[in-house]
């Protein structure tokens, strides 16, 4: 039975309407920024190719700009730490909270609070919590002095480890995250498999070796390559925390954004496309080592 | 005997862990709560740490009615609620198409969508923006539509999945009774999809509701602007009213924290769906 040509135009009516903003707000928005990307294009009047064309000069100046590729390395400071500690925190908790049997609930409701709330309430009350006089008040280091850990008292929001502070708040926002997700991996497991183990002998250790970690391996590289795109593109939390403390936290996004509040949409958008790139490839490399990680581990990819 | 005493140490050990870093997720809010009910005097002695015996309301009745949040808070929510009606319009329609219906070029507008939602724009805003700026769209409608877009990929390939696990009995018993493509989508496919839908709300409403980089572009306008970007401009102005920052943090806390704790479940399945769809 072949559709009738009214039947197909009610069928395709029903793609429409998500067709259209698709293409409006994805699509065109995709090439136009290519187009702008060579252009000194300000914003003011109405886009003209042929006036504001200027090459590659973006591009150029992008290439020797420092402070571009310092929030390159401030990014990827913080991503680091959001994959090494961030990551293995989630773990050991997921760990920790498959094995207890009493508040299991309560742990998972605690520390999924944090991803649930924006990122701009999160970095405006933990400036809040570590601000320093003159303009507020020592909450943090007068905790530190009362507990005897006064030594760690610091400038927190504009000192000399500013980057290391972000990142940490930047973990402590975003392990619940993982922990969820890692824990729905470790609970996929089958008990089978590890009392199999036992009756062969194998202690807990072992376990974890041969049975834990081959089979979380599809779930941790998942984790893994969201955390550095996530991570990479973090920016409004840094925002309320310390407005980049002078570039010691500034990130990529965070450039693009002030780029385009002042107005300068060709040189934001190539900033754009070149982050672009350079997570497609990052993200490309990770799913590759994965592939070849999992294929070690005898897991068939899925 | 010997084994059970490792046992039990091995759990409290575990339970020390676990509750030293659920104290570091809960503290911070106690103690934001707390200094927002103190007044500048309070504060300047305490900093907050000790448990407020008078609390004082003014800097909630400051935030909330002098302040303005009423606004930012009624403007979040209408567009919140406008994209989300949107979204799970839009996408349910299409994604009972990709699953029911034929029409040439379906494989390919799917892909489509498929494509769009494992490479998101990094830095997107930049020529949204602009676009909008070039279609004179600045303006409520025009965010509604680019946080509808964003929202619309992911929301599309989760109901397809969940209406290719359903028997397609009723719809044909539907169809049988006279009722045409649309009236069956409307009785029949959306009542079925509804739990799926529920993990689609949740997802776009947070999504919405916590964005803040289109919105503070956008709006300059106390008017028009949602509540992150209402609360990072009071921030900005109020920089040593630490009272009223923390009472403004916790009008817009709060609730959320309250609306998870009713609904965990699907907030836990809303704000993992982008992990599970990877």
């Amino acid at each position: 039975m072949k559709a009738s040509l009214k039947d197909n135009t009610a069928s395709f009516s029903f793609v429409l309407p998500a067709l259209l903003i698709f293409l409006v707000f994805y699509v065109y928005p995709f090439f136009y920024s290519f187009v702008l990307s060579l252009t000194d294009y300000s914003l003011i009047g109405k886009f003209n190719f042929k006036n504001s064309f200027v090459g590659l000069q973006n591009f150029k100046d992008l290439l020797v700009d420092i402070d571009w590729w310092k929030s390159f390395y401030n990014a990827g400071f913080i991503t680091f730490f959001a994959l090494t500690f961030q990551n293995i925190l989630a773990l050991l908790l997921a760990l920790a909270v498959d094995k207890v049997i009493r508040m299991r609930k309560f742990y998972r409701v605690v520390f999924f609070i944090l991803p649930v709330l924006s990122e701009i309430i999160i970095g405006l009350l933990m400036k809040q919590f570590m601000l320093s006089e003159p303009t507020g008040r020592d909450v943090l280091n007068n905790i530190l002095n009362n507990i005897g850990l006064g030594f760690m008292a610091q400038d927190w929001i504009a000192g000399h480890n500013v980057r290391l502070i972000t990142a940490l708040v930047h973990c402590w926002k975003g392990f619940g995250w993982a922990f969820v997700i890692l824990l729905a991996g470790l609970q996929s497991i089958p008990d089978q498999l590890y009392e199999a183990a036992r009756i062969d002998g194998a202690n807990t250790w072992q376990q974890f070796c041969k049975i834990t970690m081959p089979l979380l391996m599809p779930v941790s590289t998942l984790v893994m390559v969201l955390t550095i795109l996530g991570t990479m593109q973090a920016f409004a939390m840094i925002l309320a925390l310390n407005q980049g403390a002078g570039g010691e936290t500034t990130v990529p996004v965070m450039i693009i954004y002030n780029h385009l509040g002042t107005g300068q949409a060709g040189l934001a958008c190539a900033e754009g496309l070149i982050l672009g790139a350079i997570l497609v490839v990052v993200s490309f490399t990770m799913f590759y080592v994965s592939k070849i990680i999992r294929e070690k581990y005898g897991v068939v990819p899925n | 005997m010997l084994y059970q005493i490792k046992k039990v140490i091995f759990v409290i050990f575990l339970h020390i862990f676990l509750m030293s870093v659920a104290l570091s997720c809960i503290f911070p809010f106690i103690w934001m709560m707390n200094v927002s009910l103190e007044t500048q005097t309070q504060y300047d002695q305490d900093y907050g740490l000790r448990p407020v015996t008078n609390p004082n309301f003014q800097n909630y009745k400051t935030v909330i009615i002098d302040e303005g949040f009423w606004r930012y808070f009624l403007n979040s929510f209408v567009y919140t609620f406008v994209t989300v009606i949107f979204i799970v319009l839009v996408s349910s329609l299409a994604a009972y198409a990709f699953s029911r219906l034929n029409f040439p070029g379906k494989n390919f507008i799917f892909y489509m969508f498929l494509a769009a939602m494992m490479i998101p724009l990094p830095a997107g805003f930049v020529p949204v923006y602009t676009l909008l700026q070039q279609f004179g769209l600045l303006n409520r409608t025009g965010y509604v539509l680019a946080m509808t877009n964003i929202g619309l990929s992911i929301s599309i390939y989760l109901l397809k999945t969940f209406f290719d696990q359903l028997p397609r009995d009723l719809e044909d018993a539907a169809k049988i009774d006279g009722c045409s493509k649309l009236q069956t989508w409307w009785h029949v496919g959306l009542p079925l999809v509804m739990p799926a839908l529920g993990v689609v709300i949740i997802f776009n409403a947070l999504n919405v509701w916590n964005e803040f980089v289109l919105a503070s572009l956008m709006f300059s306008k106390d008017s028009y602007m949602p509540l992150q970007a209402g609360l990072m401009q009071f921030s900005g102005k109020m920089v040593t009213e630490h009272t009223l920052i923390m009472a403004a943090l916790t009008v817009a806390a709060l609730p959320i924290i309250f609306l998870y704790l009713k609904m965990q479940k699907q907030f836990v399945r809303g704000l993992t769906a982008g992990a599970v769809v990877g």
